[in-house]
């Protein structure tokens, strides 16, 4: 049988055919990754106010260590280049901000390529990275320059005048450390019982990585990102209850050797780790439960590293380790099916 | 939890779904409008989901307006009527929306009648048995008219060790742009409350719940206004949500209770009948008539003189938007909502029983989606926090991409989509998700059928 034309009207158009939904939503991963950037404006802002030039040069180093290797990786691949994304400057800045602001400059460069390349690009890029790259970053320059990753200046005054003689070490030689060199709160507890007010600890204005000191504006960007449901808000309260739990009851059992939570929380990393490095979407699961999950498995490694471990702060391993378990949670957990409670008591009606 | 909460609250509604643009302002004041007959209407003999109608009248018959064209082949079957008095020029095939050449009417009006409607044997809610009523439903021709298309008498047959105690009359309309539904309830209330006594009684049900969205609110005064005394109808008006209007989402949000996976609206009780065709029952079925016309949504910024009509089944696209007159850089149209609506691959596509609404996209925006750049998945889990049946769409769509369709059908419960959409709409990483679930459905289909 041959079709039949009604041939009466004259509109005549090329009709595009698409599958629907024909309206999408204006949620797109370079806004988010954007707001990300955002969000760590303020925790930027006060590292360059907390350190000086040496923390501009620092973060400048390593952003573009980080969107330069992405760059030049994609073009030497043949891709189109993804540095439009946001995401390798997200890298870049959470990198710089977890180096001490004295390390020479060479040496945050390297760690940015290799936090690019070996982190992001070898797996594929964007979404198939398993480790936060600025985290494989540190790593990679803590296991390779371990003195200097932990040798920190206390705030000088002059930190406005003159650039510190260690950030242009010349590559390959032994930095020379002008000014006082200092000991982080986690690390005067850790080997000498030493204290430091929480209040201190809360506004930042204490030695440590360069963007990890202030504790407010790491949660104010936080706040911002769960608020524009750009980040999940489970992952940073699962590591933040699990570690004021934990050392809450290690306080408890003998306060002169366990620190207090007030202290565990507001030290060290762990804000920025928590809020910013441990929420990165890649390498975090994906479910409701897997997400508190691997947030108390971070926090209990981080207790469990600054107590018991070798070195003072375990936030970043204790971070890997969870990026690493995170796909086997992800294969684990299934989100509960809708309907599926009432399956055993239905036979025979599958569709 | 999100049940508890919501339980505490008082809010009725489901969990997870999404808050498309509801764009239904500029149809939403527009009263309905009779539109003209064309020229030639097309009218498929299967407008609905099973076997297609028998045809009983043959080419060049001279047929009234609303007499049966074709009677239903079996009990998955309706009628089809015819929307115009004319002559059958031709039985043919005609392209249809889902993309197959369907078989068709070719029903040339008289321009010179007075188009009068053929009224049939009158049936009483109060006298008629609830086999009667379903026998009647059937002859008429009603389908689903929220978009399914889904024979309506099969619906309200319960079958034996099943009861079901609560008639939702669904008014969500959830979809942008389609305000059919609101202007029903707006202008055709008094059908409403004619119509639910005979879904009533066909159903055994004790009570009848209208579920509108708060965009409605005026609908729901109305409707409240009409309600008849002596009546168990209840008015309840559901926080705006995406996909409310989904049986499921639906009677999750007002009753609390879960339909079971793979199972039916019944096996919890319930039975959902659209507003719309509730009130074309009450139109029907007192009059003895069969369904020869509905009212659809004209929207979208290709269309120019957008509003409610009541169109005559078989009225073909080309003549819909010659009539209305549409903006230069028209590209698609769709049929039905923006959400879950087809585009139409040809103007010569008739609007059926199902169709609900043409909405036409203009090149920006259409541009707009198709230019959008596709990034991998970034786990972000938007998807899972959309999906309103608790799929993990992000999963699927990786197992999709690699063509593990059985796998998909297995483990993560591929067969429960019903292809909302959600998960698309709010992927920021704009992957095709239920475009891509759509294809895996038809494969795992098409590769049970032999067994099966």
């Amino acid at each position: 049988m041959k079709p039949f034309s009604p041939t009466s009207h004259s509109l005549a158009k090329t009709l595009t055919i698409r599958m629907s939904p024909h309206v999408g939503a204006t949620a797109s991963v370079d806004r988010i990754m954007f707001n990300v950037v955002l969000a760590l404006v303020p925790v930027c802002g006060y590292a360059i106010y907390a350190f000086g030039i040496a923390a501009i040069l620092v973060l400048a180093t390593a952003v573009a260590s980080c969107v330069l290797t992405e760059h030049v990786l994609c073009r030497i691949s043949g891709k189109d280049t993804t540095i439009g994304d946001w995401s390798a400057v997200i890298t870049g800045l959470l990198y710089g901000l977890i180096l001490p602001p004295s390390l020479p400059l060479w040496m945050v460069a390297a760690g940015g390529v290799l936090a690019i390349g070996v982190g992001k690009f070898l797996f594929g890029g964007l979404g198939y990275n398993p480790f936060n790259p600025s985290l494989v970053g540190r790593a990679i320059l803590q296991a390779t320059f371990p003195s200097a990753m932990t040798t920190w200046l206390s705030a000088p005054e002059a930190r406005f005048q003159s650039i510190p003689s260690s950030s242009v070490a010349f590559p390959l030689m032994k930095p020379v450390y002008d000014g006082v060199t200092a000991a982080t709160p986690l690390s005067q507890w850790k080997f000498s019982q030493v204290p430091t007010d929480t209040g201190q600890l809360f506004l930042g204005t204490v030695p440590g990585s360069t963007g990890e000191t202030c504790a407010a504006l790491i949660l104010l960007g936080g706040a911002y990102l769960i608020a524009r449901r750009m980040m999940s808000w489970r992952i940073p309260v699962s590591i933040l209850v699990t570690v004021a739990v934990l050392s809450g009851l290690l306080h408890l059992i003998d306060p002169q050797r366990y620190a207090g939570p007030l202290f565990m929380l507001l030290s060290g990393g762990l804000m920025l780790g928590a809020v910013f490095m441990a929420t990165d979407m890649v390498s975090s699961p994906i479910t409701h439960a897997g997400r508190v999950l691997y947030g108390m498995l971070i926090g209990t490694l981080t207790v469990v590293i600054r107590v018991w471990g070798g070195v003072p702060e375990g936030i970043m391993y204790a971070i890997l380790i969870g990026n690493a378990v995170a796909p086997h949670l992800d294969n684990w957990i299934q989100p509960r099916l809708y309907g599926a409670k009432n399956l055993k008591a239905e036979t025979g009606a599958t569709g | 939890m999100f049940s508890l909460v919501n339980h505490l609250l008082g809010t009725k509604t489901f969990a997870h779904g999404v808050h498309p643009p509801e764009c239904k302002d500029e149809t939403r004041g527009l009263a309905i409008h009779q539109f003209p007959f064309a020229p030639l209407l097309v009218v498929p003999l299967s407008q609905h989901i099973g076997k297609p109608a028998e045809a009983v009248v043959d080419e060049g018959a001279e047929v009234v307006r609303g007499q049966v064209l074709a009677t239903a082949d079996g009990f998955m079957s309706v009628a089809i009527h015819a929307p115009a008095t004319g002559v059958i020029r031709r039985i043919a095939l005609t392209p249809g929306i889902k993309g197959k050449m369907e078989l068709a009417f070719f029903l040339e009006p008289y321009t010179a009648s007075t188009q009068e409607v053929l009224e049939g044997k009158s049936l009483e809610a109060a006298t008629a048995t609830p086999e009667q009523i379903i026998d009647a439903i059937q002859a008429a021709g009603v389908v689903g008219l929220g978009g399914a298309g889904f024979p309506t008498h099969a619906k309200l047959k319960i079958p034996a060790g099943k009861s079901v105690d609560t008639l939702i009359i669904n008014g969500a309309e959830c979809e942008p742009y389609l305000t059919t539904d609101h202007r029903v309830m707006l202008e055709h209330a008094d059908e409403v409350m004619i119509g639910i006594p005979y879904l009533l009684k066909a159903t055994g049900a004790d009570r009848a719940i209208i579920a509108v969205e708060d965009n409605k609110r005026d609908a729901a005064e109305v409707l409240r206004a009409a309600l008849p005394q002596g009546l168990p109808v209840t008015v309840e008006v559901l926080p705006v949500k995406y996909p409310q209007g989904a049986e499921k989402m639906l009677i999750t949000a007002l009753l609390g209770r879960e339909i079971p996976s793979g199972g039916l609206p019944l096996d919890s009780g319930a039975v959902c009948v659209n507003v719309g065709t509730t009130a074309e029952l009450g139109h029907l079925l007192p009059r003895g008539m069969g369904l020869y016309e509905r009212i659809i949504t004209l929207g979208g910024p290709g269309i120019k003189k957008k509003g409610n009509y009541r169109i005559p089944i078989g009225t073909t696209l080309r003549y819909i938007l010659d009539y209305v007159g549409v903006e230069d850089d028209l590209s698609t149209v769709v049929m039905g909502g923006p959400m879950m609506g087809a585009a139409a691959s040809s103007l010569d596509i008739p609007i059926t029983k199902g169709s609900t609404g043409v909405i036409a996209m203009t090149e920006r925006q259409t541009g707009r989606m198709i230019d959008r750049k596709e990034y991998p998945c970034i786990h972000c889990g938007s998807c899972l926090d959309a999906c309103p049946l608790f799929l993990n769409p992000s999963q699927l769509g990786l197992l999709a991409k690699n063509g593990r369709y059985q796998a998909m059908a297995d483990d993560l419960h591929l067969m429960d989509c019903f292809e909302c959409g959600c998960c698309t709409f709010a992927c920021p990483s704009h992957i095709p998700l239920v475009q891509r679930f759509r294809v895996a459905k038809q494969a795992v289909r098409q590769t049970r059928r032999p067994a099966g």
